[in-house]
């Protein structure tokens, strides 16, 4: 079981480190893990243009002249979890629906035509609402229209995990939001979300259950970011030495307005959003770097080729927001609101390819 | 302390017990080493000379027998010698070795593998010798080895660490020691082993065939422990990049004008 | 009988144990192993093992190797 280290020694020694362990960092060949923590240091904070240069080269050799791209459907805002921060909290009078399975497919299928081969599923965390029949039946409906269909729900146990993989699902993200122990236990009021435990060793349930990727990520506002970064560090180690043949992504979710009128308890800003990215780049090369359309426009374009992976286009948040525009009760509101032609025309005049496909789920092992 | 199946080491070099020009010597040089595992490996009885025997020389009080399976040239020929070897030993280290080519004398992959599985569920301790192939450590430490012992250079051959990158590979994923073994030439290929992070190093030939080999197993000893203690110290890093590039000089531009 | 050891033929002028023949080849039973027919033989039952004919024995001790 992986032990998250404790959070104020995480703190503790990023604050500790010097300018001399942030260069080192930068010319080291494999960094450790103190190697990304002085890189998320204060101290590195100069160091933040160089940072950016070594991202960019590691990226661009590992991954070439390429940027992903997918987008999200929310099958359902029903939730049985209180998170304090959550659009789609218990607590929230929102508008809730959940798709029916002619929805959601009617909601893909304009997706499909707007040209995604990936797309992520989405919902809160209600059983009876979108449970694992009910995820079985999507997968197996949509396997054959996109290249990689992924997911990101409450978590399940390995077993149910198994049978997702067997119907189609290609990869599952699951963010710890935060993990300071002290604060996950402070937005997480009640609900099976609020057992700290049991969402922590859900990477390792997705890698066990044979799942090609897992993400992972913290919700970028709740506790200290650096800290969250060097966890996410920590994670990431153990998850690769335990599952050696699973692919890794890390996500970076950082706060924005949502029903609830939430207020980040930690202001992160675009600059030390960089330099985590960086950070997390020049600690682990073939990890792959997701930045959602929570972002700018203007930030995610000149991010393009510096460290991040993979982006969404075109996004809503909201449960068959794609086929009524009316819908309301998003997750968050949206950063980036161009369309997926827009952003692709963008990266393609960066001088880089933007990907639709990586995997066919074609491929995979099936029934 | 280097622990191996739960056995702790204070000495970080493992020498093999070939190649020795007598028993006596042998002795000498494995003290000299100052080192506690050794390796032994299984023969037919000489019938004409009953009285040959190493065990004469070696003590299983003082040292851990890692009985070897030289000679198996494939799973089959290496269970049964893993056998043979529990039964003389009363113990169940083995260094598993599967050497089909008696001219490289590298080691079978497959045979490997599946010996390893089933010698593994039979109870021994496990330490795989296999080429430096990196899926192959993590298959091996799947299938529950003890160690892994990746070579650096065919055996005898004294090139020395000829596959480091794929040594700092699996030293980079290993979740058991690795123990670099073969082809260790000179007590500084040892110590460029031991700095990479190896937990140990089995060393051999370049032993028994010296000019003075209890001179050279001290020596050895002193590079071992050289390169351990470096290796623990945080080496500054080799760069392949000045740091500091300037923005310009790459093709696209990292300029962080854009951010807010 | 003949039985074939290490590889060789070896005739047996009588009956013998295990334990005869290996003191006869002057070799301390806890300093070898014995394998008849494939079989590890325990050493408490080297003075019980009647050899018969045509059987394979190996006996094998540690000798030096990497």
């Amino acid at each position: 079981m992986f032990q998250s280290p404790d959070f104020k020694q995480l703190s503790a020694q990023i604050r500790c480190a010097t300018s001399e362990s942030v260069e080192q960092a930068l010319s080291a060949t494999r960094l450790r893990l103190h190697d990304l923590a002085a890189l998320l240091s204060p101290a590195a904070t100069p160091y933040l243009q160089q940072m950016a240069v070594r991202s960019s080269e590691i990226t661009i050799t590992r991954f070439g002249k390429t940027t992903q791209l997918y987008a999200p459907i929310y099958l359902s805002n029903y939730c049985t979890n209180r998170c304090v921060y959550c659009g789609f909290s218990a607590d929230n009078r929102i508008k809730r629906k959940c798709l029916t399975l002619d929805e959601a497919e009617k909601e893909a299928m304009i997706l499909h035509d707007r040209g995604f081969q990936h797309i992520l599923l989405v919902s809160g965390e209600a059983v009876n609402a979108v449970g694992i029949e009910y995820m079985e039946a999507i997968a197996l409906r949509l396997r054959d229209k996109f290249a990689a269909v992924s997911i990101e729900i409450q978590p399940m146990s390995t077993e149910h995990y198994h049978r997702l993989f067997l119907a189609g699902i290609t990869a599952v993200a699951v963010y710890q939001e935060t993990y300071n122990r002290d604060i996950y236990k402070t937005v997480h009021l009640s609900g099976k979300k609020s057992d700290y435990d049991y969402r922590l060793e859900t990477p390792a349930r997705v890698a066990r259950a044979g799942m090609r990727e897992v993400g992972i990520g913290a919700l970028l506002g709740l506790a200290d970011w650096r800290a969250e970064g060097l966890a996410i560090g920590h994670h990431l180690d153990w998850l690769r030495k335990q599952f050696w043949s699973t692919a890794f992504t890390i996500s970076f979710p950082r706060m924005r307005p949502a029903t609830g009128e939430f207020e980040p308890l930690e202001i992160v800003t675009e600059s030390n959003l960089s330099q985590l990215i960086f950070a997390l780049r020049l600690f682990d090369q073939d990890v792959g770097l997701i930045v959602s359309t929570r972002e700018e426009a203007r930030y995610r374009d000149g991010m393009l080729g510096l460290g991040p992976t993979r982006y969404s286009a075109g996004s809503c948040t909201a449960p068959g927001g794609y086929g009524n525009s009316d819908a309301d009760a998003e997750q968050f509101s949206v950063g980036d609101h161009r369309s997926l032609e827009e952003v692709c025309t963008v990266i393609r005049s960066k001088g880089f390819d933007p990907v639709y496909k990586d995997w066919d789920c074609g491929f995979q092992t099936t029934y | 302390m280097l622990c191996i199946a739960g056995t702790e080491f204070r000495s970080r070099l493992f020498l093999g017990t070939g190649k020795f020009s007598s028993s006596t010597v042998m002795a000498k040089a494995i003290e000299a080493s100052d080192c506690q595992m050794i390796t032994v490996a299984l023969r037919r009885v000489d019938l004409e000379n009953p009285d040959d025997d190493i065990m004469k020389a070696l003590s299983q009080r003082e040292y851990t027998f890692l009985p070897n399976t030289s000679g198996a040239r494939n799973a089959d020929e290496a269970i049964r010698l893993a056998h043979i070897a529990r039964a003389a030993s009363g113990s169940s280290w083995l260094k598993l070795e599967v050497t089909p080519d008696p001219r490289t004398l590298l080691p079978d992959p497959v045979e490997t593998l599946f010996a390893t599985e089933k010698l593994v569920k039979d109870g021994f301790i496990v330490l795989p010798y296999m080429n430096a192939d990196p899926i192959l450590a993590l298959k091996l430490q799947d299938a529950g080895a003890a160690a892994v012992m990746p070579l650096g250079s065919p055996i005898g051959t004294n090139q020395g660490v000829l596959t480091d990158f794929q040594v700092a590979i699996i030293i980079e994923q290993a979740r058991v020691p690795v123990v670099v073994d073969a082809g260790i030439g000179a007590p500084s290929h040892a110590a460029y082993a031991m700095e990479m992070g190896a937990d140990a190093v089995l060393v051999n030939t370049a032993i028994s065939v010296a000019g003075d080999p209890v001179a050279m197993a001290a020596a050895f000893a002193k590079a071992v422990e050289a390169g351990r203690t470096a290796y623990i110290a945080g080496m500054g890093q080799k760069s392949k990049h000045a740091s500091a590039s300037s923005p310009e000089s790459g093709q696209l531009s990292s300029d962080l004008g854009f951010l807010a | 009988m003949n039985i074939i050891l290490n590889g060789n033929n070896k005739s047996l002028q009588k009956p013998s144990s295990i334990l005869d023949l290996l003191k006869s080849l002057e070799l301390m039973p806890e300093t070898v192993v014995v394998e008849l027919n494939t079989t590890i033989i325990q050493p408490n039952s080297y003075d019980a093992t009647q050899f018969a004919e045509g059987d394979r024995v190996e006996i094998i001790r540690f000798v030096g190797g990497g």
